[in-house]
């Protein structure tokens, strides 16, 4: 790397709380202002995405960052999902325990899949874990009387503090918990164990002869991974107020996947973008159809099929997804004094590499 | 007794369809080292088709026939456009692509021919068959189910094992260099791989959709199941994918049939996973040597 690109480059400190909490701090100040100047449907978007960004995050982590590829992610934001309704219906314990308790659930879940996939090659763990997201809702279906059968389970937030209403509350928790995930996932990503996850993706033998455990590494990082997916499975159903598996079928997985790959596999911050194409690509999508007058029926499937096209195509042209590419243009930026000539060396200025 | 008889019966007719299913998973396997997860998808499709020539008149085996070539027709198409620029990339990448696909060929599915499902006529007769004076579960049309997949396994193994161009198809799936050097045109036959699953594939969605709720979503399931059967018989051989749908079949069916119908996909996921765990380069072939 030249003296010119060590210059340009951002110096952000050393220590990775240092280094993540005052962005996630900025963050959390603006939305908390912006969250109080929306609509309350507006406001119930944001939480939304809030949930699917905790639930994309551990993706990311898991796909991009150990290369385990899962099309189950929507099964583990069910278990973590049912775990807070059937807690909120049965017990009245603390709020913040029944988070904990759904991601830990979930994690367990996680371990459950993890273990045999520490064996598995790509496509043998995708089809394992697409089995898994199929599988997963016939277990509701088939005790009713304890996961409420078509109905679901319904949940509860907690009042609003002050003068903030029920919608901002839950949007403010939403989005506060989808911060914090990120500034945790983000340190862990820059410790040893972060350093430990990449090794075993870029090549397990190497990884094992550097004294990294490859399965223990690969199940604690399928675990992390689906106990984010609980909690922002978890976090979603507050927004719809009832947890029943018409809310996880097979689609949102593949969902899931397709707004990772969009957003930037592997980083952290492109799974905000991923986030908001999960909430709003459905809307654009049935007004584009309404448009070009498609009919109802057509209606109800286009944001299925533009999903699907837009990651297939994403696959073949632009992999690195949006991240990725405000990355090359941030690396590629022009440089004054410089002249233009040349770019620098790409710069990795988030904490994903 | 009669009662396991009837679920070991149902479960081979069954087994059948997901040998079906896994041996277009494995033809594209040997080929391509992919799992075309959207194997179900592009059968589900064609039968769809297969429902509107019907609905147009078509005779039943004319239907049959046609919907098995644009079968063909879309396994080759799938391979040239959306697989082959992705050769020597991760290998993650045709998996998400392939799953792509899946989501594609639903949602047109369902936003042609809605998300309601269908009747779909089946060949011959469903009712059981006679044995003596007791009925039991098996009908004509699983009889015909059994045939028409031996037969397309018979198909396959004299292609591979008896002919030329089975020879060189097995000579670019060994190695695609060596091949190429002696001759053979690899990208051509790799192309006629996906075509021959994707023959087997619309197969297995047209002797499913009779016995299903025929709609968007009806291959889901037997994709997974497929694949199950494709992994216990070790993705690589098409007589492993015969006793792999047929062990899988046998299975889902002691489980639905005894522990409750709505449970088979979680025993399929428990036979998976004891498979993967057990033996997870499959009956019939040897683990690979990896390299460092």
């Amino acid at each position: 790397m030249d003296r010119a690109a060590l210059a340009s480059r951002v110096h952000l400190p050393r220590q990775p709380l240092l280094r993540h909490l005052p962005v996630a701090l900025v963050a959390g100040v603006v939305l908390y202002v912006v969250v109080a100047r929306l609509s309350t449907y507006n406001e119930y978007q944001v939480g939304e995405i809030g949930a699917y960004v905790v639930a994309l995050v551990g993706l990311s982590l898991l796909t991009g960052v150990n290369g385990q590829i899962s099309l189950g992610h929507g099964a583990f934001m069910a278990v973590g999902a049912y775990t807070v309704a059937l807690l909120m219906t049965h017990t009245s314990s603390n709020f913040v325990l029944e988070l904990a308790a759904a991601a830990g659930v979930a994690a367990a879940a996680g371990i459950v899949i993890g273990i045999p996939a520490t064996r598995l090659k790509g496509p043998y763990l995708a089809g394992m874990t697409l089995l898994f997201a199929l599988a997963l809702p016939s277990i509701a279906d088939k005790w009713p009387a304890t996961f409420g059968g078509d109905q679901g389970l319904t949940t509860t937030v907690p009042t609003a503090p002050g003068s903030l209403s029920a919608e901002e509350w839950l949007a403010l928790i939403q989005v506060g918990i989808a911060l914090v995930v990120m500034v945790l996932v983000a340190n862990l990503l820059w410790s040893r164990f972060g350093r430990a996850f990449r090794a075993v993706r870029d090549d397990e033998i190497a990884a094992s002869l550097a004294g990294i455990h490859v399965a223990r590494t690969k199940v604690l990082a399928f675990a992390i991974s689906a106990g984010c997916a609980g909690l922002g499975g978890a976090l979603l159903v507050l927004s719809t107020g009832v947890a029943n598996t018409g809310e996880f079928p097979l689609t949102l997985s593949i969902q899931l996947l397709a707004a990772m790959v969009l957003g930037g596999t592997g980083t952290l911050v492109g799974m905000v973008w991923g986030g908001i194409l999960l909430v709003y690509l459905p809307q654009w999508s049935t007004s584009a159809s309404n448009h070009f007058n498609l009919g109802s029926g057509a209606n109800a499937y286009m944001a299925t099929i533009i999903f699907g096209a837009v990651l297939i195509v994403a696959m073949l042209a632009a992999p690195n997804g949006i991240q990725g590419g405000l990355r090359w243009l941030w690396a590629h930026r022009p440089h004054p004094g410089q002249g233009g000539r040349g770019a620098p060396a790409p710069v990795a200025v988030s904490a994903g590499d | 007794m009669s009662l396991f008889f009837d679920y070991t019966l149902d479960g081979v007719a069954n087994g059948m369809i997901y040998a079906a299913l896994a041996l277009a998973l494995v033809l594209i396997y040997r080929a391509t080292r992919i799992i075309n997860f959207a194997q179900g998808a592009a059968g589900m499709l064609t039968t769809f088709i297969a429902f509107s020539l019907l609905s147009r008149g078509w005779g039943y085996w004319w239907a049959f026939t046609a919907v098995l070539i644009i079968g063909f027709a879309i396994g080759a198409v799938t391979e040239r456009v959306l697989i082959r620029p992705l050769h020597g990339k991760s290998e993650l990448n045709p998996v998400i692509v392939t799953i792509g696909l899946l989501v594609v060929f639903e949602g047109l599915a369902g936003a042609i021919y809605g998300n309601a499902s269908r009747g779909f006529p089946a060949a011959f007769s469903q009712s059981g068959l006679k044995v003596g004076s007791t009925v039991v579960a098996f009908s004509h049309f699983d009889l015909f189910i059994l045939i028409a997949v031996l037969a397309m396994m018979a198909a396959t193994l004299v292609l591979f094992r008896f002919t030329s161009l089975g020879l060189r198809m097995r000579a670019s799936a060994f190695s695609r260099e060596i091949a190429r050097l002696l001759g053979v045109r690899v990208g051509l036959l790799l192309t006629l791989g996906w075509a021959l699953a994707g023959i087997a594939g619309s197969l297995a969605g047209l002797l499913v959709a009779p016995t299903s709720s025929f709609g968007p979503y009806y291959m889901d399931l037997i994709l997974v199941y497929g694949f199950t059967a494709a992994v216990i018989g070790g993705l690589e051989s098409p007589v492993g994918a015969l006793v792999g749908g047929i062990i899988s079949g046998l299975c889902i069916s002691y489980v639905g049939g005894y522990l409750g119908s709505g449970l088979e996909p979680l025993g399929a996921l428990a036979l998976l996973m004891v498979a993967l765990m057990v033996r997870p380069e499959g009956l019939f072939s040897r683990p690979p040597a990896r390299r460092v």
